[in-house]
C-alpha cells in the first residue's frame, strides 16, 4: 500500500500541517469567547439598520470601556462589552434599541466570571478524562496483542494521533479566531471532545483489522505488508464513514442555525483530520515502531 | 414486521403532532367549544416535544448564591430558595418554568451555589429579572417603649432621604429577632365581613414560636413589618399569636394587597443572590434556529441518503431504510423521555445521523469481502455482520465514554442536551444497525450472487 510505502513523504505532510497549527496557537492564541472570559453580548435587528458608527458613539457615550460591534446579517449588530450590572444593561439596551423605531433585541447574553471560571475548570477536566478514558479503553481492545508491537505501543501510537487530531483543528480555529473572529466557547469544546472520540474509533477500527490480520497471517510475511493490506482493506470504509459524518455536517453548516454554525466547522475539519491522522499517521507510525524494535 | 413497527413509530410521531396542533387551534378558536377540545386531546397529545429556550425564545437567568453568611444546612438553604423563586415565578402565570439549584467547584476547591432559572416565553431580560425580583430584606421591629428622641438635625432637613428615613424609623423602631427568614408564605384573603382585602402571614414552626413570644410580650404595641427598611404595614397587636398566622389589616385596595403579598414573598428569600448570568432569546430568533435545524436535519439526511443508494445500491437502500428507522426511533424518544431539544441537541442528530451509518458501512464492506471470497450471499451477509460486529462495538464504546463525560461535565444546556441527544443515538444506531439492517437484507431473499444480484449488492462504480 503506497501510504506505508511513502510514509515519510505524509510524515513530513503531516508535521508542516501540525507545526502550523502549534505556531497558529501560540503565536495568534485563541480567541475565548463570553462563555469563558465572562462578558455581555447583544444581538440588535434594525428595520432600518443605522450605521456602525452612530451605535458605537452611543454606546461610547455609556462609558463601559471597550467594546465591539460587528455586523450580523443584512440587518443585526453584534454588540459586545465587558460583564454590564443591572443598570448597565438596561442603559446600553437603552441606548442601541430604545430611540430606533424598528429595533429589536434578539438576543441578550451576559456572563459573570464566576461562570467563566467554573466552565473552564469543567472543560479542563472533561478533556483530561476523555484522554485517560480513551487510552485505557486501547489498552483494554488490544490487551492480546503482542507481536511484533505490543498493545502498549499501539495505545501510544493512537494517543499521538488523537494529539494531532486535536492540535489541528485548534490550529485552524486559531487563525480563523485572527482573522474571522472566530470564538472558543463551550461548544467548540464539546466538538473537540467529540473528535477525540470519533477519530479514536476511526483509529481502532485500521488497528483492529490489523490485529486480525496479523492472526491469519502466514509467519514469513513482512509486518509492513500486512499494515498495508489493512489500510487498503479499510480504507473504503474510513473515507465514507466520515464522508457520510462529513456531508451531514456540511448540512448543518449550510442550513443549520447560527448557534452551531462554529461547531459544525470544527467538526468538518476535525473529522477529516482524525480519518487522514489514522490512514495516514498512525498506522504508518506501526511500521516506523515495528522497525525501530528490530534496530533497523 | 420491523418494517411495520417502524411505520407504527412513525404515526406515533406524526399524530402526536397533531393532535397537540389541534388543541392548541381549538383553545384559541372560541371560548365555546371546551367540549370538544376535551374530545379531540387524544394521549397522543401527552407527548409533544418538548424545545429548550434557544428554539422557543425565553430567558435563562443563572443566579450565585451567597451562602457563607448563612446556615451550615446549605442543601436545606438552596432547596427553600429553590421553592421560594418557583412560587414567584408561578405566580405571574409563565408557562413551565424551571427552576434548578446546582453546585458547582471552581478553581482553589471553593464551591459555588447556583440557581438556575428558565422562563419560556419572557425575551426580555429586564422583564425576567424583575419577575424574581431583587432580593429585599423583610424584618420584622417591636415598637420601643420610649421613643428615642429624634435627632433635630435629621428634622430640620428639607428632603426626606432615605437615611433620614432610616434614622427616624431606628429612632422608634427596635429589630425584632423575626425577619422574612421565618415567613414560609403571604397570601392575599378577603375580610369574611367587609370583603376588603387583607395580607395572611405563615411561619415556619421556628418563625412561629418566636412570633407567638414577641406578639405575647408586646400587646397593644405596634410591630411594624417593614421591607427594606421601609414600614410596609404598622399593625397594633391585638392579641397573642400561637399559631404562627398573622393577618394584616389595612385600607388597601386589591392591587396593594396583591403587591403587598408579592413584597412578603419576595422578602422571605432566605439567601442572598446575586445575577451572575443571563440569556435571552427573542421568539423570532428561536423559530428561525428551529427552522434552520429542521431544514438541516432533512437536507443532512437526504444527501446521506443519495449517497448511500448511489455507492452501496441495494444494501444502500436498506442502509436508508434502517437510517429512516433510526430517526423515527429517535424522535420518539425525544417525545417520550422527554428530551429538552436545543440547537445543540438538533445538531447532535444531524450528526448522529451521519454516524449511524457507520455500523452498516463496516458491515457492508465486511459483506463484500466475504461476497468476494465465494460463499454464498446469505452467509456472506451473515459473515459481514458477525465480523463487523467488534468493530462496531469498540469503536462506539469510544464515543459512549466521550458522551457520558460530556453529560457529566456540562455546565450549559446546551452542551448537555447535546450529549444527552449523543449518547442516545449511538445506543440507538448500534441497535439498528445490527437488528433492522440485518433482518432486511436477510429478508430480501436473494439467493445467488450473480447478474442484477451481482450489480445490486456489488458497490462503487466497477461491476
Amino acid at each position: 500500500m503506497f501510504v506505508v510505502k511513502y510514509r515519510k513523504i505524509f510524515y513530513s505532510i503531516t508535521a508542516l500541517i501540525t507545526a502550523f497549527s502549534i505556531f497558529a496557537v501560540s503565536y495568534w492564541g485563541l480567541n475565548f469567547g463570553i462563555d469563558f472570559k465572562g462578558g455581555a453580548i447583544a444581538e440588535v435587528e434594525y428595520q432600518n439598520r443605522p450605521s456602525k458608527e452612530s451605535v458605537e458613539t452611543s454606546i461610547k457615550a455609556l462609558n463601559l470601556g471597550e467594546f465591539s460591534v460587528r455586523p450580523s446579517g443584512d440587518n443585526a449588530f453584534i454588540i459586545k462589552t465587558r460583564e454590564l450590572s443591572n443598570v448597565e444593561r438596561q442603559n446600553v439596551i437603552g441606548a442601541v434599541v430604545g430611540t430606533t423605531t424598528g429595533a429589536t433585541l434578539k438576543q441578550f447574553d451576559s456572563v459573570g466570571p464566576v461562570l467563566g471560571q467554573e466552565l473552564a475548570q469543567k472543560s479542563a477536566s472533561a478533556i483530561i478524562f476523555v484522554i485517560i478514558a480513551i487510552v485505557l479503553f486501547i489498552t483494554f481492545a488490544f490487551r492480546r496483542v503482542s507481536e511484533p508491537v505490543s498493545s502498549f505501543k499501539y495505545g501510544l501510537i493512537a494517543v499521538v494521533a488523537l494529539i494531532h487530531d486535536v492540535i489541528v483543528p485548534t490550529g485552524i480555529y486559531a487563525f480563523l479566531g485572527r482573522n474571522g473572529g472566530f470564538e472558543v466557547d463551550a461548544l467548540f469544546v464539546t466538538a473537540i471532545l467529540v473528535i477525540l472520540g470519533f477519530s479514536v474509533h476511526d483509529t481502532i477500527v485500521v488497528f483492529d483489522r490489523t490485529r486480525e490480520n496479523l492472526k491469519h497471517a502466514p509467519a514469513k510475511k513482512p509486518f509492513f505488508e500486512i499494515v498495508g493490506e489493512s489500510i487498503s482493506q479499510t480504507f473504503a470504509r474510513s473515507i465514507n464513514t466520515s464522508l457520510v459524518v462529513v456531508l451531514s455536517l456540511i448540512a448543518l453548516f449550510v442550513f443549520g442555525p447560527e448557534a452551531t454554525h462554529n461547531f459544525a466547522l470544527v467538526m468538518i475539519i476535525g473529522i477529516i483530520t482524525g480519518t487522514y491522522s489514522s490512514i495516514f499517521l498512525g498506522s504508518p507510525l506501526l511500521v516506523t515502531v515495528e522497525r525501530m524494535g528490530k534496530g533497523k | 414486521m420491523l418494517l411495520v413497527l417502524g411505520t407504527l413509530i412513525g404515526w406515533f410521531i406524526y399524530s402526536s403532532e397533531i393532535s397537540s396542533k389541534t388543541v392548541v387551534s381549538d383553545i384559541t378558536s372560541t371560548a365555546t367549544s371546551t367540549v370538544k377540545v376535551k374530545q379531540n386531546k387524544s394521549w397522543l397529545a401527552n407527548y409533544p416535544f418538548k424545545l429548550g429556550l434557544d428554539l422557543n425564545g425565553g430567558s435563562h437567568l443563572v443566579y450565585q448564591a451567597e451562602i457563607s453568611s448563612t446556615t451550615t444546612d446549605v442543601d436545606g438553604a438552596m432547596q427553600s430558595l429553590r421553592d421560594v423563586i418557583e412560587r414567584r415565578i408561578n405566580a405571574f402565570g409563565v408557562s413551565e418554568p424551571i427552576v434548578q439549584t446546582e453546585t458547582a467547584k471552581i478553581a482553589g476547591g471553593e464551591s459555588i451555589h447556583k440557581l438556575i432559572v428558565e422562563i419560556p416565553g419572557v425575551t426580555d431580560p429586564k422583564e425576567a429579572i424583575a419577575l424574581i425580583g431583587q432580593t429585599p430584606t423583610l424584618e420584622f421591629r417591636i415598637e420601643k417603649k420610649v421613643p428615642e428622641k429624634i435627632d433635630e438635625k435629621l428634622l430640620s432637613s428639607t428632603t426626606l432621604s432615605t437615611s433620614t428615613l432610616a434614622g427616624m424609623i431606628d429612632a422608634r423602631y427596635e429589630k425584632a429577632e423575626l425577619t422574612g427568614r421565618y415567613l414560609s408564605k403571604a397570601t392575599i384573603q378577603f375580610d369574611q365581613k367587609t370583603g376588603k382585602p387583607q395580607i395572611g402571614l405563615e411561619f415556619n414552626k421556628e418563625g412561629g414560636e418566636i412570633f407567638a413570644k414577641l406578639t405575647g410580650e408586646n400587646v397593644g404595641k405596634i410591630i411594624g413589618i417593614f421591607l427594606d427598611g421601609t414600614p410596609i404595614s404598622l399593625p397594633v397587636v391585638n392579641d397573642a399569636i400561637k399559631d404562627g398566622k398573622a393577618v394584616i389589616t389595612g385600607t388597601f385596595g386589591i392591587e396593594e394587597a396583591r403587591s403587598l403579598a408579592r413584597n412578603l414573598n419576595y422578602g422571605a428569600l432566605p439567601v442572598k443572590v446575586d445575577l451572575v448570568g443571563t440569556q435571552s432569546i427573542g421568539a423570532s430568533l428561536g423559530t428561525n434556529a428551529l427552522n434552520a435545524a429542521v431544514l438541516a436535519g432533512i437536507w443532512g439526511f437526504i444527501i446521506v441518503a443519495l449517497f448511500l443508494i448511489l455507492w452501496y445500491r441495494l444494501p444502500g437502500v436498506v442502509a436508508v431504510v434502517s437510517l429512516a428507522i433510526y430517526t423515527v426511533i429517535m424522535l420518539a424518544i425525544f417525545k417520550l423521555l422527554p428530551v429538552v431539544l436545543t440547537s445543540a441537541g438538533l445538531a447532535g442528530l444531524i450528526l448522529s445521523i451521519g454516524m449511524a451509518v457507520d455500523g452498516n458501512i463496516l458491515i457492508f464492506e465486511r459483506m463484500r469481502e466475504e461476497l468476494a471470497k465465494g460463499v454464498s450471499l446469505n452467509e456472506g451477509i451473515r459473515e459481514g455482520f458477525a465480523r463487523a460486529w467488534a468493530s462496531i462495538r469498540d469503536s462506539n464504546l469510544s464515543s459512549i465514554i466521550t458522551a457520558v463525560i460530556l453529560y457529566t461535565l456540562a455546565t450549559s444546556a446546551l452542551v448537555k442536551g447535546f450529549a444527552l441527544v449523543f449518547l442516545i443515538g449511538v445506543l440507538v444506531s448500534m441497535f439498528t444497525a445490527i437488528t433492522v439492517s440485518r433482518t432486511l437484507l436477510l429478508a430480501i431473499g436473494v439467493k445467488s450472487y450473480k447478474g442484477i444480484a451481482k450489480f445490486l449488492f456489488g458497490n462503487g462504480f466497477k461491476k
